[in-house]
């Protein structure tokens, strides 16, 4: 807008006007000083609505988005590719290869809101799996279909197909057992598929004294669990590595109403500090026994209790978590073929280092009990395992170029296992809708049969290319 | 006629400059952080930044802000810049859509900050405290966009012309700042903040911010389109506020959990 200087008794004109009206002096004023002043600390020029005619506050509404549509969708193209460094006989050399198209529609219905998220995806390295949503296989992957509303107050319900998350470990989990897809975790899909979805009612509790979540999954939702498709892996029956010849078919439970699975998350937050209490009732998410007389690989009864605090500590954000899995199958521990009870410990700390540079630490321990029983009762021949499995991670993230470019590492080191997982990850955004990432998962390990160790010759790097879009 | 008008116009200049005189640089810097930073006790805005490089590539983002002032010990005492609460909820782009950043700002220590990512329902707890680093990849910092705290600095009146007071401000830890020093231009009506230059240990001017448009909204003046320039790397960013409001009465609750799950779209447009 054009500016132009006022002469001193027009602002005087006017002020005194203003004051006459008992009306504060809001916009008006003297204008800068007439240029000739020492250059360092020469008047900037007004900015338009200050020291002119009144400001024009119209203009506030005219500039919301211009196209307004009853829905918004919002997804990607993400082309992604990925090879063995070294040869499987049990695997393919290609680890992925994938195009997804991912869209995302919400939309309200009066005081509903609905939620549906859906990937299309075309694979030529996976053997074509007939379409199964219950289990993300096939040329579609429903990844969200529920509704959402406040039935009160106090009271938020979502019901359908979510993605659920809680708990306080980074890429490690105690208290959260929503089903995982660690094959798309492994391969090197983006990191947002290791979440894979729950069909369930989710129950939010709102009070002052604390808060409740509850869901309830009327049909027990595992993991997408490591069954040899994909990747090799350390075949316990037969000591030897396995994959696509091997591949696990456990017996799941399916009984709608029979195989439930349910949880409950109690948490406040006290000034930053955020406490919470979980409890859980279902199965192992991935297999963790085999049937006495038919020795098919299945999901054991599980219950989980635990809790968590995360926090502000030294400058960087402190974590601790704990959890109790009773494996109600063998209590006792002394039945060889179901996994015995364990305590699981996490401590996290995170810290922003230097500007744009973070690091994370986390000690890991899975603690087994009765593990006198466990080895007494072990066949001869097997692996044991150890009483406690140890696992340190360090994660370490560099932004550069306006935070357009992302170094990341995440390492998983187990001590006791001696082995190791690392994620090494660079992003690239070329543009706001287009980014460019490559990455590894590298796996190494002492022994064969360890759970790093086993997915050696899976060692896999990838590349992307992701493509952005959304309306309105 | 016009004598009359010049002699008036001269009563107001000498009665405005008296004021002046009067009022000390940690005054008019607590009223130009309480017009910056402190409209009301709430507010919400949607702001459109485009950030352009120093080869002239735009980055957009569309984001809505919520903001809500902590109440102080004694309500009826109107002097405070106290702890706030920030929720920012991203439309653009699209990689980012529907994350919630949410602050918990805190004058008298580091900040709490959550991200809320959708794809995940992972509420993550950012590590991040540092205050003079980029906002979303801007030319902005998160100081810049909630506010410095005024007694980090100390301030120095170098001069009242008729628009403005010049005030050059020197951190009182030089090891917690990227800057030596800067000098703000704080309009003298409305307190509000037109131009700064900040200094780089040598002394040489390396970013500047400035106000580009002011719109009265509720009476209230406020900067609705503003702008970073790093004079190093050649980038600029614009923030543009839109369909900005007042007291809206957003609750407490809105900073919590529950609503990083669920937007509050009652606030979000």
């Amino acid at each position: 807008m054009h500016r132009k200087k006022m002469p001193y008794f027009r602002a005087g004109i006017i002020a005194v006007a203003l004051l006459c009206c008992f009306r504060p002096a809001a916009a008006q004023e003297a204008p800068a000083l007439p240029s000739g002043l020492d250059r360092r600390t020469a008047p900037p020029a007004l900015p338009e609505g200050l020291g002119e005619t009144p400001a024009d506050n119209s203009a506030q509404e005219t500039s919301g988005p211009a196209l307004s549509l009853p829905f918004s969708l919002t997804g990607f193209l993400d082309v992604r590719g990925g090879t063995r460094l070294q040869s499987d006989r049990y695997e393919k050399t290609e680890s992925l290869g994938e195009t997804r198209l991912q869209s995302e529609v919400s939309f309200r219905l009066k005081k509903v809101g609905v939620k549906l998220t859906g990937d299309l995806i075309y694979d030529p390295v996976l053997d074509r799996p007939a379409l199964r949503l219950g289990r993300g296989e096939g040329w579609f992957d429903l990844r969200e279909a529920h509704l959402f509303f406040t039935l009160f107050r106090f009271m938020d319900i979502k019901a359908g197909r979510q993605i659920m998350t809680w708990g306080t470990g980074d890429l490690l989990f105690i208290n959260d057992l929503f089903p995982k897809d660690w094959n798309s975790f492994f391969i090197g899909r983006d990191v947002e598929y290791l979440k894979a979805p729950c069909d369930a009612l989710r129950i939010s509790l709102y009070f002052d004294l604390a808060n409740i979540d509850l869901y309830f999954a009327p049909e027990f939702d595992p993991d997408r669990y490591l069954d040899g498709r994909q990747l090799s892996y350390w075949n316990t029956g037969e000591s030897r590595r396995a994959g696509r010849d091997r591949v696990i078919r456990p017996r799941r439970p399916s009984g709608w109403f029979d195989d439930w699975e349910g949880g409950c998350r109690i948490f406040k937050n006290i000034g930053g500090y955020e406490l919470a209490g979980y409890a859980y009732a279902g199965f192992w998410k991935s297999p963790a026994g085999s049937g006495k007389n038919t020795g098919k690989p299945m999901f054991p009864d599980l219950r989980v209790y635990g809790a968590s605090f995360r926090g502000r500590f030294f400058n960087g954000i402190g974590t601790i978590e704990f959890g109790y899995y009773d494996s109600g199958e063998d209590r006792h521990g002394d039945d060889p073929l179901v996994r015995n009870s364990e305590m699981r410990l996490l401590i996290g700390y995170e810290r922003e280092l230097r500007r744009d540079f973070t690091a994370g630490l986390q000690y890991y321990l899975e603690h087994m009990r009765r593990h006198n029983h466990y080895r007494k009762t072990l066949p001869a021949g097997a692996y044991p395992r150890d009483r406690n499995r140890q696992v340190v991670t360090l994660r370490l993230t560099q932004l550069l170029y306006s935070q357009n470019l992302t170094l990341g590492l995440f390492l998983y080191w187990s001590p006791s296992d001696s082995d190791l997982y690392a994620r090494p990850n660079i992003q690239y955004k070329i543009s706001d809708d287009l980014a460019v990432e490559a990455g590894g998962n590298i796996f190494s390990g002492r022994h064969d049969h360890t759970f790093f160790g086993q997915f050696e010759k899976n060692t896999n790097l990838y590349v992307s290319v992701r493509k952005y879009f959304s309306l309105p | 006629m016009k004598k009359l008008f010049s002699l008036s116009a001269t009563a107001v200049i000498f009665l405005i400059a008296g004021l002046a005189h009067g009022m000390t640089a940690d005054e008019i810097v607590e009223k130009s952080n309480r017009a910056a930073y402190y409209m009301e006790k709430d507010g919400s805005a949607r702001v459109a930044m485009r950030i352009t490089d120093s080869r002239g590539r735009e980055r957009n983002r569309n984001f809505t802000i919520l903001r809500r002032d902590q109440p102080g010990p004694n309500p009826e005492d109107d002097t405070y810049c106290r702890n706030q609460k920030y929720y920012v909820y991203f439309h653009l782009p699209a990689d980012v859509n529907k994350m919630v950043f949410m602050v918990w700002k805190h004058v008298d220590r580091e900040d709490d900050r959550w991200l809320y990512l959708p794809a995940l329902d992972l509420v993550k707890r950012i590590a991040a405290t540092e205050k003079r680093t980029s906002f979303v990849g801007s030319d902005f910092f998160y100081e810049d966009v909630s506010g410095r705290n005024i007694t980090d600095d100390s301030h120095v009146l170098e001069k009242a012309d008729p628009t403005y007071y010049v005030l050059m401000n020197t951190p009182k830890d030089k090891g917690l700042v990227e800057f030596s020093r800067y000098r703000t231009w704080i309009h003298k009506t409305t307190f509000l903040t037109v131009k700064v230059e900040y200094f780089d240990k040598q002394g040489e001017k390396y970013r500047e911010y400035e106000a580009l448009k002011v719109d009265t909204v509720q009476g209230i003046p406020t900067v609705t389109r503003s702008r970073m320039k790093d004079l190093t790397a050649g980038s600029e960013t614009t923030l543009t506020y839109s369909q900005v409001k007042y007291a809206i009465g957003l609750p407490e609750t809105i900073f919590t959990e529950r609503y990083l799950r669920r937007p509050p779209s009652q606030f979000i447009r």
